[in-house]
């Protein structure tokens, strides 16, 4: 991608720049393999930085010190690489993460998960002990090589100093190309002391096609299965989000009157107030978007995974439908499911063609079907007896933000809850771990996302138990003055796991209840932000205008009743019809 | 079913632990996987011989490939692979039943490596199944040690066998 254009600059870097810059004796000595570092992030464009010294990586960050590299400094390194995750998401480029060795690079370990689930491209350099005690169980030494191979899309342990520049190069490339997502290197302390004069050379990996060319053949065969379908349906995924094909997707749609459902990683991709928008599929998605898959005869997934919170029973999974599968990684084609049709290759290019092909077809009684189905099975919660309700809560923050708001989540009841009840118009609106489910991506993710737009509205919707995992980031919130907007939504439990130990494990709550919480609106004023707790429906509205309205970051804390469930449900391993439904007080 | 995999691969460090890796996290079985260099020093072959369903198989095949070191993956399940195993076979050989053994060891062509008062040690190479044929021998007399590289396998060239001459002896 844009490894082509570094050599030169960085060669020149390297002969022009290497001035006496912080009075470091040896003025006119050789690039180190720090400086090598902090040289390639400069020619990379990266704006910015997310990381946490350490003993392992104090060359590197003494060569960034006057660097002009912008370096932002976190509380945890896990804070620090979803930040870069949320940075990512945000604005389509390479997040960037700098940790040291040992505790320093395991704690990165949960963030290259989060982002390898969701295909997020991160690269994450970690310092390493010198070559000569690697092995020896040295102190702050991690095998962070072996420990990332599951959960990287790629990793390097430097060994040569000469080869830095390359692998650095590679490394980028690799996030960023193809199907994205999280890249290690691992420099051990030595090498980054070392001098490192070589250049990058060209990236040249043989065997790795970051853009198959979709075969025109299997494009026909799909225009063929559309052509025939009576009741098609797009199935969007975070393929979708990184393919850029929200044009595509609408002109698809629109001209051929299929009706769209939109899975956490696409949300906004296909507008959620479309009269063919059906929303979240699965679990919790709305009853007529899992009605309408079950009575549809073609499902076309986009950069999709037929993930289990969508599926359920693969048996079962659309019994009407022949299945088409775009994806650019040829290993998601019969992963799950077997496709009748199956395009490998860069989303955008096969949907440029598929547009050229298709004839514009109306499917009015399709089109009417899916109206009726939300009408009779819409999103439905009761209203309660003046208590909060979350659901309309989010439901009033989605009135309250623009089209450009970035709303993040963190993991559990509140995240399907604006899963369903936020309305995204945008893509990469709506930042979400939804592979993985990492609780406490929420606020990290918020301040990544702020970095990449730094004139934008940042609304966090989170929950107690998330929060918790991660709220030392507060501190990285007032540091850099991010005027990040926090819902908390207060259930005094970990809802999700609280909720299927109600409904599939007889109501024992097991491990499910706090029975303390901060005052977390003490606790965020004592951080120096803005807070108010509120627990009257009545007050939301106002609440909300305040948050927004504020200058500064805020936290809202919404506190709701410990037994708000996230519904409909589909049990796992379940068909998609099969609704849970509660028996008694019907919440 | 079983499968044999040819992958050639970069010869990258941890490249073998990249694919053993993958095989085992995503619950795929491996018979036996063996690496070693090719003719271009910077590639490796690894063979990588897998068990289970036809769809397992499938995406094993399809995970290993996605590897980034990975520059081919040759399928051998349904071609005419050639294939070829080498073990080294520690055998008690005590009082009575030492002329016995040495008898068969000479019948399936092994080489002796090591003579010892009450053991032999041999070497067979072939095909995985004569080294299976070698192993089923020799299990009566005490097999006490035993190592096998796994098997290591090519896709046959293409290209059309000499004929030979109908002068020709061996016809």
């Amino acid at each position: 991608m844009n490894q082509n254009n570094k050599s030169p600059q960085v060669a020149k870097d390297d002969k022009g720049d290497r001035k006496n810059k912080n009075g470091r004796p040896g003025g006119r000595r050789p690039r180190n393999g720090a400086e090598a570092i902090i040289d390639f992030i400069k020619s990379s464009k990266i704006d910015l930085v997310f990381g946490y010294p350490g003993g392992a990586v104090i060359p590197l960050y003494d060569a960034l010190y006057d660097s002009g590299v912008r370096h932002i400094l976190t509380r945890h390194e896990q804070g620090a690489i979803h930040a870069a995750d949320g940075y990512a998401r945000a604005s389509g480029k390479v997040g960037v993460v700098l940790a040291t060795s040992g505790p320093g690079a395991t704690n990165l370990v949960t963030g290259l998960a989060t982002a390898y689930m969701d295909s997020v491209p991160i690269l994450a350099i970690t310092g390493q002990v010198a070559l000569s005690s690697l092995g020896s169980d040295s102190f702050q030494e991690a095998d962070i090589y072996g420990i990332s191979i599951p959960v990287t899309k790629y990793n390097y342990l430097i060994k040569k100093p000469q080869t830095l520049p390359s692998i650095l190069n590679e490394a980028y490339y690799l996030a960023s190309s193809g199907r994205p997502g999280p890249v290690l290197v691992d420099v051990p302390k030595d090498i980054q002391v070392a001098e490192v004069t070589a250049a990058p050379q060209r990236v040249d990996i043989p065997g790795y096609d970051p853009r198959p060319k979709p075969d025109v053949r299997a494009i026909d065969s799909f225009v063929e299965h559309l052509d025939n379908a009576k009741r098609p349906i797009l199935y969007l995924g975070g393929g979708a989000t990184i393919a850029n094909v929200t044009e595509e997707i609408k002109f698809l749609a629109e001209s051929q009157d299929m009706a769209v459902v939109v899975t956490l990683q696409a949300k906004g991709i296909f507008p959620d107030d479309h009269q063919l928008c059906l929303g979240l599929p699965g679990m919790h998605g709305a009853k007529y978007a899992n009605l309408a898959i079950n009575e549809s005869d073609l499902i076309v997934g986009l950069g999709v995974r037929f993930d289990d919170r969508v599926v359920g029973n693969v048996q079962r999974f659309a019994p009407y439908a022949k299945i088409a599968h775009f994806d650019i990684d040829p290993a998601e084609i019969g992963k799950r499911l077997s496709p009748d049709t199956a395009v490998v290759g860069d989303l955008k290019e096969a949907l440029e063609l598929v547009c050229a092909k298709v004839k514009k077809k109306l499917r009015g009684e399709w089109r009417e079907r899916i109206n009726s189905l939300r009408i009779s099975h819409g999103l439905v919660f009761p209203d309660g007896h003046g208590e909060i309700k979350p659901q309309r809560a989010i439901g009033l923050l989605s009135e309250a933000c623009g089209p450009d708001t970035v709303l993040v989540t963190d993991v559990g009841q509140h995240q399907m809850w604006a899963a369903q009840n936020y309305r995204s118009l945008k893509p990469r609106k709506f930042l979400s771990s939804g592979g993985m489910g990492t609780m406490g991506f929420g606020l990290p993710a918020s301040i990544g996302a702020q970095f990449a737009l730094p004139e934008g509205q940042i609304v966090l919707i989170t929950g107690d138990g998330s929060f918790q995992m991660c709220l030392q980031e507060l501190a990285t919130v007032m540091q850099y003055n991010l005027p990040i907007k926090i819902m908390l939504i207060n259930n005094g439990c970990l809802g999700m796991v609280r909720q299927w130990q109600q409904f599939f494990f007889n109501r024992r709550y097991s491990q499910t209840i706090f029975n303390f919480n901060p005052d977390f609106v003490a606790l965020a004023k004592v951080y120096g932000l803005g807070a108010e707790a509120i627990d009257k429906a009545s007050e939301v509205s106002n609440a909300i205008e305040r948050m927004l309205s504020y200058d500064g970051p805020y936290l809202l804390e919404v506190k709701i009743l410990e037994e708000e469930n996230v519904m409909p449900l589909i049990p796992a391993g379940m068909g998609q019809t099969d609704f849970f439904e509660l028996e008694e007080e019907g919440r | 079913m079983k499968k044999i995999l040819s992958i050639l691969v970069r010869n990258r460090p941890g490249v073998l632990s990249h694919v053993a890796g993958l095989v085992t996290r995503r619950g795929y079985n491996v018979e036996s996987i063996a690496a070693g260099p090719t003719q271009d020093r910077e590639v490796t072959r690894i063979t990588l011989v897998t068990s289970g369903d036809a769809r397992m198989l499938e995406q094993v095949t399809k995970q290993v490939n996605k590897l980034i070191d990975v520059i081919n993956v040759e399928d051998l399940e349904h071609r005419e692979a050639m294939t070829g195993e080498l073990a080294l076979i520690t055998v008690s050989a005590e009082g009575v039943r030492r002329a016995e053994l040495l008898n068969l060891v000479t019948l399936l062509g092994l080489t002796l490596v090591d003579i010892r008062e009450d053991s032999l040690t041999v070497m067979v190479s072939g095909s995985d199944m004569s080294v299976d044929m070698a192993v089923s021998g020799l299990a009566p007399f005490g097999i006490r040690a035993m190592a096998r590289t796994g098997l290591v396998a090519l896709a046959r060239p293409v290209g059309s066998i000499l004929v030979q001459d109908k002068e020709d002896p061996w016809c």
